[in-house]
C-alpha cells in the first residue's frame, strides 16, 4: 500500500467515528420514550366545559368549579388498568387534603361510579366525559393523564400516565405551591 | 402429515398472510357524513393524521376509540364549515405537529427535510475528495494485483 498518509489516516478514523456519532445518537434514541409526546397545551387556556355527573345524587364538573383556583384534574375510566395502579396515590393524597377532580373518559358514567365506589372515590368532583369529546379538546392520548390548571385558567403542567408520589412530591406539589401563592 | 409437509403448507399459508394487503376500513357506516362531497373531505383529512395512540396508523384506519373520536371530530369540524386547512389545525393546537402524519416544512423541521440532501452531499464531496488524493497511487497499486490474477 502507498496511499498517502492523510487518506490512510481518514480512512481508518472515519469508520471510527461515525460509529462513535451513532452509537451516540442511538442511546440517546433507546431512552427516548416515542409515547411520550410534547404537550403543545401547556401554557395555553383550558378548554370551558360543563360535563355531566357519574356518582348518583352529584351535580358533575364544569369550568365554573374551577375559576379563580388552581385546580389538579385527573383523567381516569373504570377500564383503565393504569388508573388502578395509579388509584392508591390519589386516595392517599385526597386523606391529605388535597384537592383532586376527576374526568371519566370513555366510560359508562354506571361503571365509573361502581369504580369509585369499589376501590374509593378520591375526587372533590367527578364529570363524564363518555364520548370524550372534551378529552379531545385537552389533546388527551391515554388515561390516566393529570393537569394542572392556574388560577386565571392556564394549562401549567400535564402528566401522561400514572401520577407517583414521587412525581408528586418533585414536581407536581411545588407547582401547585408556586401557582397557589399567586404565581 | 409428514413433518416437511407441514412445514411446507405452514410456510405457504405464513407467506400468503404475509401478501394479503391489508385493506383496513375502520370508518363505520353510522360515523360518515349525509353529504359524500364532505364525507369525501373528511376521509382524505382522516388518511393525514395520525392516530396518536397507534402511532404509525392514521385514524382513518385505526379502530383505536381515540381515531373514532378523532375521526368524528374532523367531521363535526367540517359539517360545521371549517376548511382542511382549519380541521387540521384545530387538532394539531391540541396534539402538536405529531399528529400530522406528514411533517411540515418549518423553520424546526428543515433538518428533517435536508437533512438526507445533507449528507448526499457531504459524503458526495469526501468520496471525490478521496478519489483525487487516492487515484494517482491507486493505479500503481491496483496494477500489479490484477497481473496477479
Amino acid at each position: 500500500m502507498t496511499l498517502p498518509k492523510p487518506v490512510v489516516l481518514l480512512a481508518a478514523i472515519a469508520p471510527v467515528a461515525v460509529f462513535i456519532v451513532l452509537a451516540i445518537a442511538l442511546a440517546f434514541g433507546l431512552s427516548n420514550d416515542p409515547a411520550a409526546l410534547p404537550s403543545v397545551l401547556v401554557g395555553k387556556p383550558a378548554p370551558t366545559f360543563a360535563l355531566g355527573p357519574v356518582r348518583e345524587n352529584d351535580t358533575g364538573f364544569s369550568t365554573a368549579d374551577i375559576t379563580g383556583k388552581v385546580a389538579v384534574i385527573n383523567i381516569f375510566g373504570s377500564w383503565c388498568s393504569a388508573c388502578r395502579l395509579e388509584h392508591p396515590t390519589l386516595m392517599d393524597l385526597a386523606a391529605r387534603g388535597v384537592k383532586i377532580h376527576g374526568i371519566d373518559w370513555k366510560d359508562d358514567p354506571a361503571d365509573g361510579a361502581a369504580w369509585l365506589a369499589r376501590f374509593g372515590d378520591p375526587y372533590a368532583r367527578v364529570g363524564d366525559d363518555q364520548t370524550g369529546r372534551l378529552a379531545l379538546d385537552l389533546g388527551v392520548s391515554g388515561a390516566p393523564e393529570t393537569f394542572i390548571i392556574d388560577k386565571t385558567g392556564r394549562i401549567r403542567y400535564k402528566l401522561v400516565g400514572p401520577i407517583t408520589p414521587e412525581r408528586w412530591r418533585d414536581e407536581m406539589a411545588p407547582l401547585i405551591a408556586q401557582l397557589e401563592a399567586g404565581q | 402429515m409428514t413433518s416437511p409437509l407441514r412445514h411446507a403448507v405452514g410456510a405457504a399459508l405464513a407467506l400468503a398472510m404475509l401478501m394479503t394487503p391489508v385493506v383496513s376500513l375502520a370508518v363505520e357506516p353510522n360515523e360518515m357524513l349525509q353529504d359524500p362531497t364532505l364525507e369525501a373531505r373528511a376521509e382524505t383529512l382522516s388518511k393525514e393524521l395520525r392516530c396518536v395512540v397507534c402511532q404509525n396508523q392514521s385514524i382513518d384506519a385505526s379502530s383505536a376509540p381515540l381515531a373514532r373520536d378523532m375521526r368524528l371530530l374532523v367531521r363535526e369540524r367540517i359539517a360545521a364549515g371549517d376548511t382542511d386547512v382549519q380541521a387540521k389545525a384545530y387538532l394539531v393546537e391540541r396534539y402538536g405537529n405529531f399528529v400530522l402524519l406528514k411533517p411540515p416544512f418549518q423553520a424546526d423541521t428543515l433538518l428533517l427535510w435536508f437533512g438526507p440532501l445533507l449528507i448526499l452531499v457531504v459524503a458526495g464531496v469526501a468520496l471525490l475528495m478521496a478519489a483525487r488524493t487516492g487515484a494517482p497511487d491507486d493505479t500503481d497499486d491496483l496494477a500489479p494485483d490484477m497481473e496477479d490474477l
